[in-house]
């Protein structure tokens, strides 16, 4: 077994709680009608609704240099409190309601300013690299963070794949766009699809991989599954899921929660504690796990990554380009 | 027994329990399953939720009286009203303790630049003085027309929870729209029968001048 399992010696009670039983809140706690009752009814716990879909062990995994020394998020909270709009807004409605979803099979547009452009099978575009597994830290915009092992393949190796020419400046991702598969994409939230894009060298950038799972198994639906983005330098909104095109392009392409809120939410995202969201703090975090009363942590510059990546920014304004 | 005793004896504790209800919950969670992955993050959403949802409550008793005719109803304004007040105060002193753990430096600076916490701190000081002269006793020396004046802050009250609300939430999310779709339900019937007294009070006087 290539994880790390954190010792259970002193287990907290979020750890020993039954994932159904913390999921039920947040996701229902929208406005049930207009009435107390109903209110009161839409707290209560419900019995454990059917189980996430069960997710093969990936084999032939290898270990990577990329390792942390702190314990891993448990598998239950980073698959059960997740962002992920297309599958609604409340933290455990990815877990709810990407039950369904079916990932496989799966294509992926390779497209753009590149010598071979194609629609690939997931197999295909996967298979050639060796999987590895990387534990990253991941920082989400809303100051919270996870440790999570990710299993993927690094995304310089299969660009290089396809050979991008030298109009290649950027590349722009996008999300699976049916909201038939997904139900969070009835309503608009966002403009869907989801897109996101890193500046060639970013992409090129040893850190960045295509994960196509984690803790050792298949990517969970609600984590993006089958493939999706992991920048661990940048906000987690950067790592796009369910990937269905990679375009080589030549002018930064639009994201999308910088179309939501510019002022907000930049092109570049990186993980920045001087550089506060216009709404909160960027200075501190929660790690997902710690107890009501446990002291929030200090984020670190480009999420700890300083060192591997602010070559990248060198001589950037970084309040500028957030 | 009357209708009177009823209300003092039976539904008065029975509401006055009910509004106990989410806290009873929180006490249950905290005890068993506790608060899931982001304990911090749950506590705060669900007092905000709760503050938001009795203040609408405690609006909605002047307009379901008038459309049902229960006069009864109004008895319990001031106990939902304070609910609603309590749970601002659980939901502040979540975000005091738990979330900045008396940083006030940090409070204080998110007061002044985040404006939705500047909105949501303006709503709960303007709720400080209704609770302050909710008592019988201080009715009476304010008088009820100054009294009630006053209370009518609870209106903006409202309104700036409301959009403490919608610019808390990222992206275009419905929740904290239909929060104000019900408000605006809310102040509207206020408007509404203003308008109806005012038209009505312009027509008696007309009806006397010609009557004159
Ligand atoms: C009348 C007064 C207030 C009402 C009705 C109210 C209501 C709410 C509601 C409904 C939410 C969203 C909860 C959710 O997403 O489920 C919220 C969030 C929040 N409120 Fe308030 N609030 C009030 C006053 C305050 C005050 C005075 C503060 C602090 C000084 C505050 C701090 C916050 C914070 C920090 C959040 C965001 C939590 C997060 O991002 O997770 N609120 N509030």
């Amino acid at each position: 077994m290539l994880i790390q399992i954190r010792k259970r010696s002193d287990p907290r009670s979020s750890e020993i709680t039954p994932k159904s039983a913390y999921l039920d809140y947040v996701s229902r706690r929208r406005f049930l009608g207009t009435a107390v009752a109903a209110g009161m009814i839409g707290s209560l716990p419900l019995p454990a609704s059917a189980a996430a879909p069960k997710k093969a062990a990936l084999q032939g995994v290898v270990k990577s240099r990329y390792k942390l020394d702190e314990p891993l998020t448990d598998t239950e909270a980073a698959t059960g409190y997740n962002n992920f709009y297309e599958f609604g807004t409340g933290k455990t409605d990815p877990a709810t309601y990407s039950k369904d979803f079916k990932p496989k099979p799966w294509t992926v547009a390779i497209a753009g300013e590149a010598a071979k452009t194609a629609t690939v099978d997931f197999d295909d575009l996967i298979k050639p690299h060796q999987l590895e597994e990387r534990v990253y830290r991941l920082r989400c915009v809303e100051a919270w963070s996870m440790i999570v092992p990710w299993v993927g393949v690094p995304l310089a190796d299969v660009i290089k794949r396809f050979e991008p020419s030298s109009k290649a400046k950027y590349v722009a991702f996008e999300t699976l766009n049916d909201p038939q598969r997904m139900p969070g994409q009835k309503s608009r939230v966002l403009d869907w699809p989801y897109v996101e894009g890193l500046r060639m060298d970013e992409a090129m950038h040893p850190l960045a991989i295509l994960a196509v799972g984690m803790y050792g198994e298949e990517m969970p639906n609600q984590n993006g599954a089958p493939i999706r983005l992991v920048v661990p330098w940048k906000y987690g909104f950067k790592s796009i899921k369910s990937i269905v095109k990679i375009a080589f392009v030549e002018k930064e392409p639009p994201t999308s929660w910088n179309r939501s809120a510019p002022n907000e939410y930049g092109f570049y995202s990186n993980v920045n504690p001087t550089v506060d969201h216009p709404r909160w703090s960027q200075a501190k975090e929660r790690r997902i796990g710690d107890s009501l009363f446990s002291a929030k942590r200090p984020t670190l510059m480009f999420n700890g990554y300083a060192d591997e990546v602010a070559a990248l920014y060198a001589g950037m304004e970084m309040k500028k380009n957030y | 027994m009357n209708a009177d005793r009823l209300i003092r004896r039976v539904l008065k504790p029975l509401v006055f329990l009910l509004c106990l209800g989410p806290l009873a919950w929180l006490a249950w969670r905290a005890a068993g399953p506790g608060f899931g992955p982001n304990p911090a993050e749950f506590l705060n959403r669900f007092l905000g939720d709760w503050a938001i949802r009795f203040l609408l409550i405690a609006l909605a008793v002047t307009p379901v009286r008038g459309i049902t005719g229960w006069a009864g109803l109004v008895r319990f304004r001031r106990m939902l009203g304070l609910y609603a007040f309590f749970y601002v105060c659980l939901h502040l002193s979540s975000y005091t303790v738990v979330d900045q753990f008396f940083d006030w430096s940090a409070i204080l600076k998110d007061i002044l630049k985040r404006n939705f916490i500047t909105v949501g701190m303006t709503a709960f000081a303007l709720l400080i003085p209704l609770a302050i002269t909710s008592t019988k006793g201080m009715v009476k020396r304010l008088g009820a027309a100054r009294w009630q004046k006053l209370h009518r802050l609870v209106y903006a009250a409202g309104i700036l929870g409301c959009g403490h609300y919608f610019m808390m939430v990222k992206g275009n999310q419905p929740e904290p729209l239909y929060h104000g779709a019900i408000l605006a339900v809310l102040l509207g019937y206020r408007v509404a029968v203003w308008f109806r007294r005012a038209s009505a009070a312009r027509r008696n006087a007309r009806e006397s001048m010609r009557a004159a």
